[in-house]
């Protein structure tokens, strides 16, 4: 247990471990083939690898790292779309750095704005804001992308941009949902996760009861986990013990930042700006119902996709790009033929390379012990 | 972008929609108006900390709360990441 003595508490991250391990044992089809737990967050895939909690689980346990990073998930066509806006005259566009790096189809923002595109990097859709008020003889873009965590931010600039009457400030709506996307998930042929770890922010926004239908329907647990690795291993405990019970229930861990109710304030916002996709393309898993949201009538001024005519074009994933089955827990990176050749964190092929919280950038930078033991 | 960071609240401007946080030192403006609740009053959430993700406070947490949360992102690395996002982007404050 090398890692534990890091914990903030290492005396009860060992006591959680040996609960943990006890009640795997009394899972009888543990033994058969491990359970299958996803966290859904791309945040807890982060935290999972740079404290290598997988190598402390009981072998009853294997974790398989979900589609919850917001980067990861981001098709090469609307990367394409980005760079279309961003090339057209007098347009400032603007993006959190997360996304400067994701390969579209024939580049990145990064590359675009090396090739003398307008692109900045902001904090916040506020500074999006600023930089419009600051130029109103340009037309800034800001590109929205992000779970529910995010949303209710670009929302409220939406609000604040039709209250100062701004008429040069654009969102270019990426926002994704996370409900449905499970549901594309739990609906899968063959799918085998048995529980969840719920993500932490976007519960913080949307609350509990969102979940319910995981537990009711699917009979699947899910547990909203924080992410400290003792949050995370005590949330996999909780997992366990349903599994061991018999019982399928939606539980929160993370009671201290995540209500019961979630944001009503935030929420309120989303559902004043947005308004459900019929269909989101999701790099690696396709095109999933409902997965993504859109501007509402009454700020479609403030819509990049009607001002620039926007084409989202569908471009397929590169050939040797296993990104969705990575994603759906079919594969593991090591077992995608790019990876570690073709494909690094330096010359991402797939998204899940980009971003620090993407699977197989995680494998890459904490996880290479895990893979010869794995393979 | 989507783990927050923690941030102190030092001023609340007219109307409580926007305000200060020092976060890590650093002053940064930020929105408040998901923090409110109806037996929060504005003036109170000065000196409190919040979970704040991209220039939006989220949540209020107590003050360890937000110091295990720092010490959790130096440790995954994401703490330098969004620092120097709120630095390129300036600390309109
Ligand atoms: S190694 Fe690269 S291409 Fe293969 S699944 Fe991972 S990110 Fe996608």
């Amino acid at each position: 247990m090398k890692y534990v003595d890091e914990f903030r508490d290492p005396a009860l991250a060992r006591k959680v471990l040996k609960k943990l391990h006890e009640v795997v044992a009394d899972i009888p089809r543990a033994k058969e083939r491990p359970l299958q737990i996803m966290e859904v967050c791309g945040g807890h895939t982060h935290s999972i690898f740079r404290y290598g909690l997988e190598g402390l689980l009981p072998k009853g346990i294997e974790m398989v790292h979900g589609p919850g990073c917001p980067v990861c998930v981001l098709p090469m066509g609307r990367v394409d779309d980005c760079i279309t806006i961003a090339e057209q005259p007098d347009v400032i566009f603007t993006t959190f750095g997360d996304a400067m790096r994701v390969p579209g189809s024939k580049k990145s923002l990064q590359q675009a704005s090396a090739e003398g595109c307008d692109v900045r990097m902001v904090y916040s859709p506020m500074d999006a804001l600023a930089i419009a008020r600051e130029n109103p003889h340009k037309r800034v873009v800001f590109f929205g992308l992000g779970f529910e965590t995010t949303m209710p931010s670009t929302a409220l600039t939406v609000m604040q941009a039709k209250r100062e009457g701004l008429n040069n400030f654009y969102l270019f709506c990426n926002h994704i949902t996370i409900i449905p996307t499970m549901k594309a998930i739990l609906d899968e042929p063959g799918m085998s996760i048995d529980g969840f770890l719920g993500p932490g922010h976007v519960s913080m926004v949307i609350g509990k009861q969102p979940y319910n239908f995981i537990a009711s329907h699917y009979n699947r647990p899910l547990v909203v986990a924080g992410f400290e690795p003792l949050d995370i291993l005590q949330s996999l405990l909780m997992v366990v013990e349903q599994l061991r019970d018999g019982r399928a229930e939606v539980e929160n861990q993370y009671a201290r930042i995540v209500p019961e109710q979630g944001n009503l304030h935030a929420m309120a916002a989303v559902n004043e700006v947005f308004e459900v996709r019929e269909h989101f393309e999701w790099r690696g898993l396709g095109s999933i119902a409902e997965s993504g949201v859109k501007i509402r009538q009454g700020f479609e001024q403030f819509d990049a996709e009607r001002a620039f005519s926007v084409a989202t074009l569908q471009v397929e994933d590169p050939k040797s790009c296993q990104c969705g089955e990575v994603l759906k827990g079919a594969l593991k990176p090591w077992d995608c033929t790019a990876f570690g050749e073709d494909c690094t964190p330096e010359t991402p092929v797939g998204a899940l390379m980009v971003s620090t919280e993407g699977a197989c950038s995680a494998y890459y930078s904490y996880g290479k012990i895990d893979v010869h033991q794995a393979g | 972008m989507c783990l927050g960071i923690p941030g102190q609240i030092i001023e609340v401007k007219e109307g409580g929609q926007f305000g200060v946080a020092s976060i890590l030192g650093v002053k940064r403006e930020v929105n408040l108006s998901c923090v409110y609740t109806p037996d929060q009053p504005e003036a109170a959430v000065i000196g409190s900390w919040a979970l704040i993700h991209v220039g939006f406070a989220m949540s209020l947490i107590d003050e360890d709360e937000a110091q295990r949360t720092l010490e959790i992102l130096k440790e995954i690395g994401e703490l330098q990441e969004e620092m120097d996002a709120i630095a390129q982007s300036g600390s309109r404050a």
